[in-house]
């Protein structure tokens, strides 16, 4: 119990820093692939600290509710995967808090936050099926959904649910929002619908938007880890360098594509889902 | 056993009273004594019956087995003749074939089979008992006001409420029946009363599509009653018994047997729950106010026949070809139910494919047939009563008052209705959101999918939840967007159905916090006794506080934030060009623009007519290769007896 409370605290208070470290660097390497030199790698703390400097302003007396429960929920989502909870509760718990930033951003009837919104949604349709699908794998090849059940495992489950781990990794450029799945919020606001789903957040709401992102960015990632647990070092090892590749890979997709169409985004995601998860989940139902 | 004969015939003594009473006033006041009556006597049941492990009651049925004959026979000449008089000769064709099969058995070998005990109630049966009492009580009280409104709106034509309220308390009555009959013929004599109140609610309007959709309603019922018979037969004739409880025990020595009657019984389920292909009759349902929607969804007609299916449950499972039917036709009508559901603006659409595919999901536990996708099964059935019928009465009261039921109008109700979007949001949420009660549920049919070995049950979870959410949230945004310069118009709905709302809205949130309390006082128990144990599979007690916990923060939450910011309201971004107020912009020539808002349909990829094509041909497949395949067996048994 002790060891559990010990590990979430560690989140509440590693996760940001690590997370907003993460989006510097990723910053940092989008400018050097383009030729640029780029910000410092603490920029996204700055810009942070920027945003909560501004004016309190909302379009709405109801959007700060909604706010306070998407970043609750979606903190808490992590604090139950660090704190060695379920994984399917961890899925839902997260998804309440998408659904709330979507209501969020629906609340101020603002069209670029709307269409913003249901392309969100969109996303969440797409990634759902196959975030499920590794949960379920895990708990056909190790017997447990519980985070601390996976962790001490004795066998890496990566080669049995390498379909699946392929797929999670396909789902992740949706996760992290990135090009050429980046349709509901591009980092980037040249695009035609501004800021999409975050157009009608300013000042401190949108800092603790941002700051929201780099907490899921690090339990989506622990995902990934697990995959890699063995019960020896060796598995934690391997699993916290597959998760700097795989961010990194996400940084180096961003930069290749152009955005694709919903349809593709969509598509595809299930498509993935269907051969790579549905098929893994039959082979292990085979297996054991 | 004198509450549940009095909660039988006290609402069908009320229904022949209220078919009397003309007068708006007099209506009133022997509806609100008599739900009230009605609530009470299902809680003084359940508190009866919650300690009991399940009571067996002979109840002398020799005279009730020759009234219900009677019955039977009149209601097919009734059948018989208007489907002759509205040409639907397929109805008519269905009643001469199935009563003089019934009753052809009940004297052949009905009379030489023992019955011991005719009636029963279960902890299931007093599950089953609270929904329709209180759940079916309240949608009676909110017509009380609907009706009215109703009447209004449709002025100059007769007024037929007597007769409405009439058949709502007479299919309360049958419903109660239904589910504490042990006597697979006092079932049948239920089910097709329960058939024949939704084909009467249905054709309430007299419409020309109102009466094709009672027909069509009442045809595939008629199916599903062929089924019951020909399941009933069965029984008799092959195990000589026509109680439940004993082919449930029969089913424990020889399972792949018990199937074949099971078969039977379950197809009859399949019909009565909407499953594809029968899901049109559903559909076509939302012709009638929306009262009869509201009872035919959530607390009688389709729960008859997922109570059949989980009453039939310990003898399905994926060990035999009934099992594998029936959780196939479960899963694949919740995946493409709930897919069409996106294409739809009409809310009482989306909420019927919504319920459809709900009652898709319970099919399937059913079919699982283990004590954890039973639990999971029992836990929808409650949930799904609940916020069902508050979601329609919602959409009910906003089609008066905002003239039309497409979600697309429902642009600033949260504004122009608050009370009414508020509850609806609570419906909404608690129809797919954790840590409300249905998602509960599906998290607990998820776990028992994966230790069931069926994959593709797995597969059908996973996509079908994504799908449900999209549907479920796109909606929610609707209501929850704020539209500037409206106002409020709720000043005139009515105080019954504002009561019903409230307490319905009130109810889902109590359900959700006691659920745990729920599932060791009357499912651990039903379990035990149905299934002999239940194994580790549920839901942990650790996940089920922390969902509890969740909603705890989730009510707190609200009310310390909601609508309490004090940030600075400033107006929404329009490119530069918001003319102020929120709604318009300038256009070119600076002319005033008003934007509008839609949400997406993507019909092109979960076009209704696509999915329910689909969904009809996998079904019919499932069920003609199981059907078939239990008949084969059948006929290789008796020929290898003779």
């Amino acid at each position: 119990m002790v060891t559990r409370i010990i590990f979430i605290i560690a989140y509440l208070v590693l996760a940001p820093i690590i997370g907003c470290i993460l989006a510097g660097l990723d910053r940092k390497m989008s400018a050097r692939m383009q030729r640029r030199v780029g910000p410092p790698i603490l920029q996204p703390y700055y810009d942070v600290r920027k945003l909560f400097e501004k004016e309190k302003q909302a379009p709405t007396r109801f959007q700060d509710f909604y706010i306070i429960v998407y970043l609750i929920f979606l903190i808490g989502a992590g604090a139950i995967f660090f704190g060695g909870g379920d994984l399917l509760l961890v899925i839902f718990t997260e998804t309440i808090g998408a659904v709330f930033l979507i209501v969020a951003a629906y609340s101020s009837n603002s069209p670029y936050a709307e269409v913003g919104a249901e392309r969100e949604l969109l996303q969440m349709m797409a990634y759902e099926p196959m975030m499920l699908l590794t949960a379920i794998g895990f708990y056909m090849y190790h017997g447990s959904f519980t985070v601390n059940d996976l962790v001490s495992a004795d066998n890496m489950a990566f080669l049995p649910m390498i379909g699946i781990f392929f797929g999670f990794i396909y789902i992740l450029t949706i996760k992290f929002r990135k090009s050429p799945f980046d349709l509901s919020m591009s980092h980037h606001a040249h695009q035609e619908l501004v800021r999409g789903v975050t157009t009608e957040f300013v000042g401190r709401t949108m800092g603790w938007i941002e700051i929201s992102h780099w907490f899921e960015n690090i339990f989506i990632l622990g995902f990934i880890f697990l995959f890699f647990c063995n019960g020896t070092v060796w598995g934690y090892v391997i699993g916290a360098i597959v998760c700097i590749v795989a961010y990194f890979l996400e940084v180096f997709i961003d930069n290749c594509f152009a955005r694709m169409k919903w349809q593709f985004a969509f598509k595809s995601a299930w498509i993935v889902a269907i051969v790579l998860g549905v098929v893994n989940v039959f082979v292990l139902q085979l297996m054991f | 056993m004198g509450t549940i004969t009095f909660l039988i015939i006290f609402p069908m003594i009320i229904a022949f009273i209220l078919l009397a009473a003309k007068n708006d006033k007099a209506r009133d006041m022997i509806v609100y004594v008599a739900t009230a009556v009605i609530a009470a006597g299902s809680i003084v049941a359940a508190f009866q019956f919650i300690r009991s492990s399940g009571e067996f009651f002979t109840f002398d049925g020799e005279i009730i087995g020759y009234v219900m004959m009677v019955v039977e026979a009149g209601l097919a000449i009734y059948i018989i003749i208007t489907g002759i008089k509205h040409k639907k000769y397929l109805a008519s064709l269905l009643a001469i074939v199935q009563t003089p099969l019934m009753i052809w058995f009940e004297m052949k070998h009905g009379h030489g089979i023992e019955v011991q005990y005719n009636m029963y109630v279960d902890k299931l049966s007093v599950i089953m008992i609270l929904i329709i009492g209180i759940i079916g009580s309240l949608i009676c009280v909110y017509a009380l006001g609907y009706m009215k409104d109703f009447q209004h709106h449709h002025a100059g034509e007769k007024d037929r409420r007597p007769w409405f309220f009439f058949v709502m308390f007479l299919f309360l009555g049958a419903m109660v029946g239904l589910v504490t009959s042990n006597n697979m013929i006092w079932m049948y004599f239920f089910w097709e009363i329960t058939s024949l109140s939704s084909f009467w609610l249905i054709g309430y309007t007299r419409t020309e599509e109102a009466i094709n959709n009672s027909f069509r309603a009442l045809i595939m019922n008629l199916l599903g009653g062929l089924g019951f018979v020909v399941g009933i037969i069965i029984l008799g004739i092959v195990f000589g018994t026509i109680e439940l409880s004993t082919m449930l025990v029969y089913g424990t020595i020889y399972g792949d047997l018990v199937a074949i009657p099971a078969a039977f019984f379950a197809f009859a389920g399949i019909t009565k729950a909407a499953q594809m292909p029968f899901n049109s009759w559903l559909l076509g349902a939302m012709v009638a106010p929306t009262p009869t929607s509201a009872l035919l969804h959530s607390s009688t007609m389709v729960k008859a026949g997922v109570f059949m299916i989980i009453k039939l449950s310990p003898v399905l499972g994926i060990s035999n070809f009934a099992g594998i039917m029936v959780m196939m036709v479960g899963g694949i009508t919740f995946l493409f139910a709930s897919c069409a559901a996106i294409s739809q603006n009409n809310a009482k659409r989306v909420l019927a494919y919504s319920t459809i595919a709900n009652l898709g999901l319970i099919v399937a536990c059913g079919g699982v047939g283990t004590a954890e996708a039973v639990w999971a099964g029992i836990m929808l059935i409650i949930f799904h009563a609940i916020t069902k019928s508050l979601l329609f009465l919602c959409v009910g009261t906003a089609e008066h008052h905002i003239g039309s039921r497409m979600i697309e109008d429902m642009d600033g109700l949260f504004v122009k209705m608050p009370r009414l979007a508020m509850c609806m949001i609570i419906g909404i949420a608690g129809m797919f959101l954790a840590p409300f009660g249905m998602l509960i549920s599906k998290w607990a049919t998820m776990t028992s999918f994966v230790d069931s070995g069926n994959f593709l049950l797995v597969g059908i979870i996973c996509f079908g939840s994504a799908v449900t959410a999209f549907y479920w949230v796109k909606w929610l945004g609707k209501l929850s967007a704020v539209v500037a310069n409206e106002t409020s118009i709720e000043y005139d709905v009515h105080k019954s159905e504002i009561f019903v709302h409230i307490t319905l809205a009130v109810l889902t949130i109590i359900v959700c916090l006691i659920f745990p309390l729920i599932s060791t006082y009357t499912l651990v128990p039903y379990l035990e006794g149905a299934f002999g144990g239940v194994a580790a599979g549920l839901l942990s007690s650790s996940n089920m506080i922390i969902m509890v916990i969740m909603l705890a923060v989730l009510v707190l939450l609200a009310a310390m934030f909601f609508g309490k910011s004090k940030k600075e309201q400033v107006p929404i971004y329009l490119a530069g060009v918001n003319t102020g107020d929120n709604r318009t912009y300038y256009g070119s020539m600076q002319k005033e623009v008003e934007f509008t808002l839609r949400n997406w349909h993507m019909e092109s990829i979960f076009g209704e007519h696509k999915m329910n094509v689909i969904g009809d041909i996998l079904t019919t497949a499932m069920l003609v290769i199981g059907i078939g395949y239990v008949i084969a067996t059948l006929v290789s048994l008796l020929g290898g007896v003779a």
